[in-house]
């Protein structure tokens, strides 16, 4: 590539399950404070990266256009990245390619979300992501397919409920620092374990909320980064893959496309011992037990064991290798594309030491955020360090 | 840059802003129907459907026997060979007791939860599975790994769809029972 690219700005609005704001007001709010953050103006950038999810929650056709005004896009290059839930770490990704490639030295990546216009609850636009022939015919709600992955992953290992419910208990409590944050609690094992029971084995509190709300982040290539800051954060790797969208065909209790995209972004950033060298790390953590399922996949721990590093302690803000220190989809709430690239953010505000409460003792170095979407089949990474 | 510096966008709105019309909204349901033309795989899939079998596609280079059937192998990068016709029942391989209906309203109390699951079928290559939903069964006995047969409509109401078998059974006990419910803390 042409040359290094670091995150120089951010911007995030607060996450709400139902915003005054339109779609585009929200993205203009994170946009403008993302440069704001870094002292740039929007003529100060050459390229935009848009992420949103499904047309489907807007009922607004062609949704890259629609927001592309309060993403600042106008009368530049524009582009709309969608890989459903791994849009918000595949949108800087994109943004990463633009100024890698030479071709730009700076680009607004804004991931922007309005999930309550579909009412009464966005699930019914999900349907359609099913098989139109062989699936919808039953009837499916987006719930069964995570039902079925977490059956899966706690036949395989043997694993139950109590196992994976400190998932929730830890992000929303680490939410409650998040000024961002839809669903902080301070809650325990027993209220996820009592919280209504929606699809055996997922509780309510299993479940990130749907929420409105976006994120923005500015890159800029070597030299214009140095220039606008002194703690740039660089990405050193990105990732993406995809398996296959037969999904009753794969085995469910491992994200092998999230080892391939990890495996991808790792070689890229020279980093041999994942565990090790990834200090800090933000999985995507729709469900509870996604979170310990991308552990594995991201190669953080080994198959079947990250309930036991939950167990112990161990990614807890001040454990060796924290998880979601931002309190995740679980806690600071799910506005599908502005999730993954909140969890960029989490860690660029971590590896510059701002984090304010949030902040993991240590000085971390490295860490990386994950994304995971379509039909549950493509995994998004990105390593950063400072 | 720390997030507490900044005041940040995004305005909860309440039910009570609505109700109060501090907020107007435009409602409008689209009206869109589309008709899915079924292809030459999934079409012969339907047809065998309504004739009481399963059918699958088999890939002479990887050797898998694929169902759904396809016509090309997304492994091999290239065209299936075969038809086969696999068996009707199956080895459950997961599956949910689900409350919740596929727009988020709920099951009334009492009324029988969907029950869905992915079925591996016999005579498909190892773990070639589909969705579907089991039936006669008392939920607390679904067990995975559990063997299953496909409850067929009476062939003159089956009409090419994936609704021709209405759930698949257990291949024997675990019938169903009673209908207690399933708890949170299984
Ligand atoms: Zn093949």
């Amino acid at each position: 590539m042409s040359q290094k690219v670091a995150i120089v700005g951010a911007g995030i609005t607060k996450f709400v399950r139902r915003a005054q704001e339109t779609g585009k007001e929200l993205a203009w709010q994170a946009s403008k404070m993302a440069l704001d953050s870094c002292g740039l103006s929007l003529k100060d950038i050459d390229s935009v990266s848009l992420g949103t999810a499904p047309d489907a929650f807007d009922g607004v056709h062609m949704k890259g256009e629609y927001l592309s005004d309060g993403s600042g896009g106008w009368r530049k290059p524009y582009m709309r990245q969608f890989v459903g839930g791994g849009t918000g770490v595949f949108a800087p990704i994109h943004g990463w390619m633009h100024v890698a490639s030479g071709m730009f030295d700076t680009c607004l990546v804004v991931c922007s979300e309005k999930m309550s216009t579909c009412y009464p609850h966005p699930q019914g636009a999900f349907l359609t992501i099913f098989d139109h022939t062989t699936e919808q015919a039953l009837d499916p709600t987006l719930i069964w397919i995570f039902a079925l992955e977490y059956n899966r992953y706690m036949e395989t290992y043997g694993l139950t409920k109590r196992d994976i419910a400190p998932v929730s208990v830890k992000n929303k409590k680490n939410a409650m620092d998040h000024p961002s944050a839809q669903l902080p609690m301070d809650i325990t094992v027993d209220d996820v374990l009592n919280s209504e029971l929606l699809a055996w084995p997922v509780n309510r509190l299993d479940i990130s909320p749907a929420s409105d709300g976006a994120a923005a982040i500015v890159l800029a290539g070597e030299h214009a980064a140095k220039r606008i800051t002194d703690k740039p954060v660089w990405i050193d790797g990105v990732g993406w893959n995809l398996d296959t969208a037969y999904w009753a065909t794969r085995d469910l209790s491992y994200p092998r496309y999230v080892e391939k995209a990890a495996r991808m972004a790792y070689d890229m950033a020279g980093i041999k011992e994942p565990r090790r060298e990834i200090e800090i790390a933000e999985p995507y953590d729709p469900f509870t037990y996604k979170e310990l399922h991308h552990m594995e996949g991201l190669l953080l721990a080994d198959r079947g064991e990250a309930p036991q590093l939950l167990a112990d302690g161990v990614t807890q803000r001040d454990g060796d290798r924290p998880m979601c220190p931002s309190g995740g989809a679980l806690g600071v709430g799910n506005p599908i594309s502005a999730t993954g690239l909140m969890k960029v953010i989490e860690i660029f505000l971590q590896l510059r030491g701002e984090a304010e409460k949030r902040q993991v003792p240590g000085n971390p170095t490295c860490g990386l955020a994950q994304a995971w979407g379509d039909l549950m089949q493509v995994g998004t990474v990105v390593v950063m360090r400072r | 840059m720390e997030l507490g510096k900044f005041k940040l966008g995004g305005t909860q709105l309440k039910q009570s802003d609505i109700d109060r019309g501090k907020v107007l909204t435009l409602a409008q349901t689209p009206d869109l129907e589309y008709a899915w033309d079924d292809g030459v795989a999934i079409g012969r899939y339907l047809e065998e459907l309504k004739n009481g079998k399963i059918i699958a596609r088999k890939c002479n280079k990887c050797g898998r026997i694929m169902i759904p059937p396809r016509m090309f192998c997304e492994l091999c990068w290239r065209a299936t060979d075969e038809w086969v016709y696999c068996k009707d029942t199956g080895t459950v391989n997961t599956y949910s007791l689900c409350h919740v209906n596929w727009d988020a309203s709920r099951i009334p109390e009492g009324e029988p939860l969907h029950l869905p699951a992915l079925i591996h079928i016999d005579g498909a290559s190892p773990g070639m599975g589909i969705l579907h939903v089991l039936g006669e069964v008392d939920p607390d006995r679904i067990k995975i790994g559990m063997k299953v047969k496909a409850v067929w409509k009476k062939p003159g109401e089956r009409e090419g769809s994936i609704t021709d078998i209405m759930h698949f059974k257990p291949l024997r006990a675990a019938r169903k029972k009673s209908k207690k419910k399933k708890s949170g803390g299984r």
